[in-house]
């Protein structure tokens, strides 16, 4: 039994495999309306999380299973004081596989100790975000064809930013990745990247502030938001909020293929003005995650690919 | 000169960096024991100039020798039966450690589930790093 609780989990070849699955289910969508009739989704969410649960159910509403679960602690056994060892041992009697989002991290990764059934990573903290990591690495691949042979700009908070994190670990795998870091000074990414991630493995990067100069070179734009929640100083948010602010005069700027990605929810960084360029792909993203969760979830429970 | 009697059947820790006896002692709950236990401090040594030495009467199942090797792999354990040094063991760093060092990291799950184990796998040799196996957040011993 496997448990998707980091992307480095799975080698580069069984991640092509589940993308190659997810790109099947894209072209073929009725072909597996029903492979995973009589299974259940529990979706464990110990903090709110809307678009990220309801990607979870959607995807195995679509495959021809059923959802059930919880949407904050308050409403699980967790308010009465329940570990998560024991509430997995619970649900492992109720559900076929589960999807844990919680505010501790390493918390999923207890949960797979004890559980019966898989255990998916549907976020812990700021530590581990594998399907949105997975979501962006089909998105990159269906758009430009593979995941080699890139320059990557990530851009706004590089700092605290975990889908950052996750991609650049992610990326560091394929041939031939450069990236950009596009951020202010104070939201810069940590030090264990710069050193344990991408000089560790040789990989071209450089730090810049200036969006403007860095569009031309590059084949996707990552976009992050300035989270709120991550600063203990009113004053420092304010200050690096609207620090980068996406626009049709940016994009002028950009090649005419490369792609704009967004983990969503934005709220300045990108202008709605922008939505309407064949380049934003932060909606396409969307429906991509809805495809790589079908996938993982048929993957995880070893249903056979239909013919 | 300070004689300490020898021991008939038990443990020396020899080449402790000096100073460092009383922490090892307290590491290995050395003080749960019931055996005598000698700590000599500050002893010349050709090898470091001075070092710690622990002598603990009693056979070698009484030492975590994982927590040893985390502590100090450096240190030389020589086993002693009928009055001779039998086995001098290697001490290696350990791959894990369990609820030696405690996890910091406020959003950690062990931070909320106190029943759960500390443990920490070496992520790099080189630095002694270690990472708490739950969140990932990095220990260097160095």
């Amino acid at each position: 039994m496997r448990h998707m609780l980091n992307p480095l989990d799975f080698s580069v070849e069984e991640i092509d495999q589940l993308l190659t699955l997810a790109s099947d289910i894209e072209q073929n969508f009725p072909k597996y309306a029903h492979v995973c009739n009589g299974k259940k989704l529990a979706t464990l969410f110990y903090e709110p999380s809307t678009r990220t649960r309801l990607s979870f159910e959607s995807a195995m509403l679509n495959l021809g299973g059923s959802v059930l679960g919880f949407s904050s602690a308050d409403s699980s056994s967790a308010s009465k004081g329940e570990s998560v060892s024991d509430t997995i041992r619970v649900i492992s009697c109720y559900a076929d596989i589960v999807a844990m989002r919680h505010p501790k991290e390493g918390a999923p990764l207890v949960a797979s100790m004890k559980s019966r059934i898989p255990v998916i990573n549907a976020g812990d903290g700021g530590h581990q975000h594998p399907t949105q990591t997975l979501t962006d690495l089909m998105t990159i691949r269906s758009l430009k064809g593979h995941l080699e042979n890139l320059t990557i700009g990530l851009c706004g908070d590089l700092k605290f930013g975990r889908t950052v994190h996750s991609l650049i670990e992610a990326m560091v795998r394929y041939p031939n990745i450069r990236f950009v870091l596009i951020s202010p000074d104070e939201l810069r990414v940590p030090e264990y990247i710069r050193d344990d991630v991408l000089r560790a493995n040789n990989i071209p990067f450089k730090e810049v502030d200036n969006l403007d100069e860095a569009m031309p070179e590059l084949d996707i734009l990552y976009m992050t938001r300035v989270q709120k929640e991550r600063f203990f100083n009113e004053e420092d948010y304010i200050r690096l909020k609207d620090c980068y602010i996406l626009n049709k005069d940016k994009m002028k700027l950009a090649k005419p293929d490369m792609y704009v990605l967004h983990p969503l929810p934005r709220v300045n960084e990108i202008s709605t003005e922008v939505d309407d360029d064949p380049r934003a792909a932060y909606f396409k993203q969307v429906q991509y995650g809805v495809y790589v969760r079908m996938a993982l979830i048929m993957t995880l429970l070893e249903v056979e690919k239909p013919c | 000169m300070l004689n300490i009697s020898g021991l008939s059947e038990g443990v020396v820790l020899d080449h402790i960096q000096a100073g460092k006896s009383l922490d090892i002692y307290y590491h290995l709950g050395l003080d749960k024991l019931d055996c005598q236990v000698a700590i000599i401090k500050n002893a010349r040594s050709n090898k470091m100039g001075r070092k710690d030495i622990i002598k603990i009467e009693g056979p070698i199942e009484h030492i975590d020798l994982n927590v040893l090797g985390y502590i100090d792999h450096n240190i030389t354990v020589n086993i002693i039966r009928d009055n001779k040094i039998v086995e001098k063991r290697a001490l290696t760093l350990p791959k894990k450690i369990v609820n030696v060092i405690q996890c910091k990291n406020p959003r950690c799950i062990t931070s909320i589930e106190q029943e759960l184990p500390h443990i920490f796998c070496l992520t790099d040799e080189k630095t002694e790093t270690y990472r708490c196996l739950y969140c990932e957040e990095k220990y260097s011993k160095k």
